[in-house]
């Protein structure tokens, strides 16, 4: 059964169409790589299915739910959850804190009992505390758990961003580039670490500019081109499609 | 614990100073308008520092919880702790009402709608005359008693204002390290991000604004059977602007950071008592001084210094061993 179906997206700003007439659907527990060139629509594409933005038309299915224009914290509720091509990782805090605030979901004081200091949520910090050390330990990040976000650099904090994501325990993982402005052995990591999330249960969609780590890792890749889907399948077949090469290609 | 060992040593001094100097004026007087201003800044501070929501108008709910008092307990003689609730009531609803459409807003336009809230409220202490008394104001409210013992005396209204101050500062403290603290900073750090995590930020806003505003709401309660008058000056728009500078001033974000803020703008007015006329120019350039040399605020300005101070001394040491 698939996880995620969209049927017929369009989105439209003023007289662009960012993206029109896009259905696919995305199994469950698979990496699947969304391409494209720059303004293909890719990140237009993940704002509507995280609905920041509503679909012009066009309805996204999840578990076989319509989830069409449901307000953004709801569908994290769902368990769908991202990370942003632009960092948007929380510099006011701490590493830690920023992937506490991941466990958001799985936590539930409230501000009066907070206030209070009430002994169930002092059990609570502690146990979200533990939630959070465990997945920045995954992400290879437990020895800077208490460094101010702001004073980390670029490439931990893109790795600080996937882990807060999983500290919310999704079940579908959208990526939008996480390898933008890394190094090699820094996207060498994020491949493996890519993978592992999958391995674990994870869904993922990727949206991703470095090819060898798109082909190397995906199980199903679809192509847009200004907004439109252009192809779609296996890597292999991606790579031996001759409207993507001509599309890249003319592109450069 | 490591996490109060501040706050545990600013309660202390609060309570020593009226067995140290009893008959002081600074503890006695101003002791009680600085506990004021340090729940408000405080309380004023969970919104802007923590949420990022500014806010132009936290002296209305101020003036909610002194009115509220004032006029149930003068004008309908209700007993004082039933006025104080409903007053508390009253800015619950009101605040929750007004907390969806006007934090929505954002920026310039929430100082805009809070700024409007402000004046409205403050015209309408000035206006609704039958009820407050008008520009003159009310007096003669009867004594707060807490548990059959009146609160009778300069000496026991500084206890009154310093328990309840310690209390909102303790509980500023706590939210801080808490689901609903860290989910307010993230509202503050990036609201897509949270929510993409599965915060509403919308009842996170709302849930701040109505807790800061009750704070305030309580504060004024207390202030007006201190005071034993009431009159629409003390909660003016200059009022909001005074505790926004607190806030800035000691540094966005800090609890004692706003509590220093609160105590330096209070003790101000008494140091510049000389310059009186020029007091209000004085508040506007400390501002501007501020934001220009250390934007982050005093209080976090020192913290960051003596941090780094102290770093410096524990590396240094690390080379010599090395
Ligand atoms: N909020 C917006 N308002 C107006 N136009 C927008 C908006 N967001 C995106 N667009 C336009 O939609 C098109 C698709 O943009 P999008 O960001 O989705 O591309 P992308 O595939 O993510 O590109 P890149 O690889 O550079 O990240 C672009 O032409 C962009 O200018
Ligand atoms: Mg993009």
């Amino acid at each position: 059964m698939s996880l995620l179906e969209a049927r017929n997206l369009e989105k439209q700003f003023g007289g662009l169409k960012a993206i029109s007439g896009l259905s696919f659907s995305v199994p469950e527990n698979i990496i699947f790589s969304v391409i494209g060139p720059n303004g293909a629509g890719k990140t237009t594409l993940f704002n509507m299915l995280t609905s920041i933005y509503k679909p012009t038309s066009g309805s996204i299915f999840y578990k076989g739910n319509n989830i069409t224009g449901m307000p953004p914290h709801k569908v994290a509720g769902l368990g769908i959850t991202r990370t942003f091509q632009n960092l948007q990782v929380f510099l006011n805090m701490t590493a830690l804190e920023n992937v506490k605030v991941g466990c958001h979901m799985h936590s539930n004081s409230g501000l009066i009992s907070a206030a209070l200091r009430l002994p169930s949520v002092m059990k609570e910090e502690h146990r979200v505390r533990k939630m959070a050390m465990e997945v920045l330990e995954f992400c290879g990040l437990g020895d800077i758990a208490d460094m101010p976000a702001s004073a980390l650099p670029y490439g931990i904090l893109k790795k600080l961003e996937i882990a807060r994501a999983l500290a919310a325990q999704p079940d579908l993982l959208l990526m939008d580039e996480p390898a933008a402005g890394l190094n090699d052995t820094e996207t060498m990591e994020l491949c493996d670490l890519i993978v592992q999330i999958c391995q674990s249960g994870i869904t993922i969609i990727l949206v991703e500019h470095n090819m060898s780590l798109v082909m190397e890792i995906s199980h199903h890749v679809l192509v847009l081109n200004y907004g439109k889907l252009l192809a779609q399948g296996s890597p292999y077949e991606i790579q031996h499609n001759s409207k993507v090469i001509s599309a890249y290609l003319g592109g450069e | 614990m490591k996490r109060l060992a501040g706050y545990y040593c600013f309660a202390i001094a609060t309570l020593m100073l009226p067995l140290l100097f009893p008959d002081s004026y600074y503890v006695t007087v101003v002791g009680v308008t600085v506990c004021t201003n340090i729940v408000l800044a405080v309380s004023l501070n969970l919104l802007m520092g923590y949420a990022g929501q500014i806010s132009l108008g936290h002296a209305a709910f101020f003036g909610l919880g002194a009115y509220s008092s004032a006029v149930l307990t003068i004008k309908y003689g209700m007993n004082p702790w039933l006025a104080m609730t409903a007053g508390v009531i009253a800015v619950t609803v009101l605040s929750y009402v007004l907390s969806r459409p006007i934090l929505r807003l954002k920026g310039h336009y929430l100082a805009m709608a809070t700024l409007g809230l402000g004046i409205i409220v403050h015209i309408f202490f000035v206006q609704a005359d039958q009820f407050t008394g008008g520009p003159d104001g009310i007096s003669g409210l009867p004594v707060l008693s807490i548990l059959g013992y009146p609160i009778d005396s300069d000496l026991k209204w500084y206890w009154t204002f310093a328990i309840f101050m310690l209390a909102s500062v303790l509980f500023s403290l706590n939210i801080a390290h808490s689901r609903s603290g860290r989910a307010l900073a993230a509202v503050h750090g990036s609201e897509i991000a949270a929510q993409m995590l599965g915060v509403d930020t919308a009842k996170v806003k709302s849930h701040v604004f109505v807790f800061s505003a009750v704070l305030a709401c309580i504060t004024g309660s207390l202030f007006a059977h201190q005071q034993d008058f009431v009159s629409p000056e003390s909660f003016s728009f200059f009022f909001s602007i005074e505790l926004v500078t607190m806030v800035v001033l000691g540094g966005l974000g800090s609890t004692f950071g706003a509590v220093i803020g609160a105590i330096l703008l209070s003790l101000l007015p008494e140091v510049l008592l000389v310059f009186e006329d020029f007091e209000v120019m004085i508040f506007g350039a400390i501002l501007m001084v501020i934001m220009i040399f250390l934007p982050q605020g005093l209080f976090v300005a020192m913290e960051e210094t003596f941090f780094r101070l102290l770093k410096r001394k524990s590396q240094g040491s690390a080379d010599v061993t090395s």
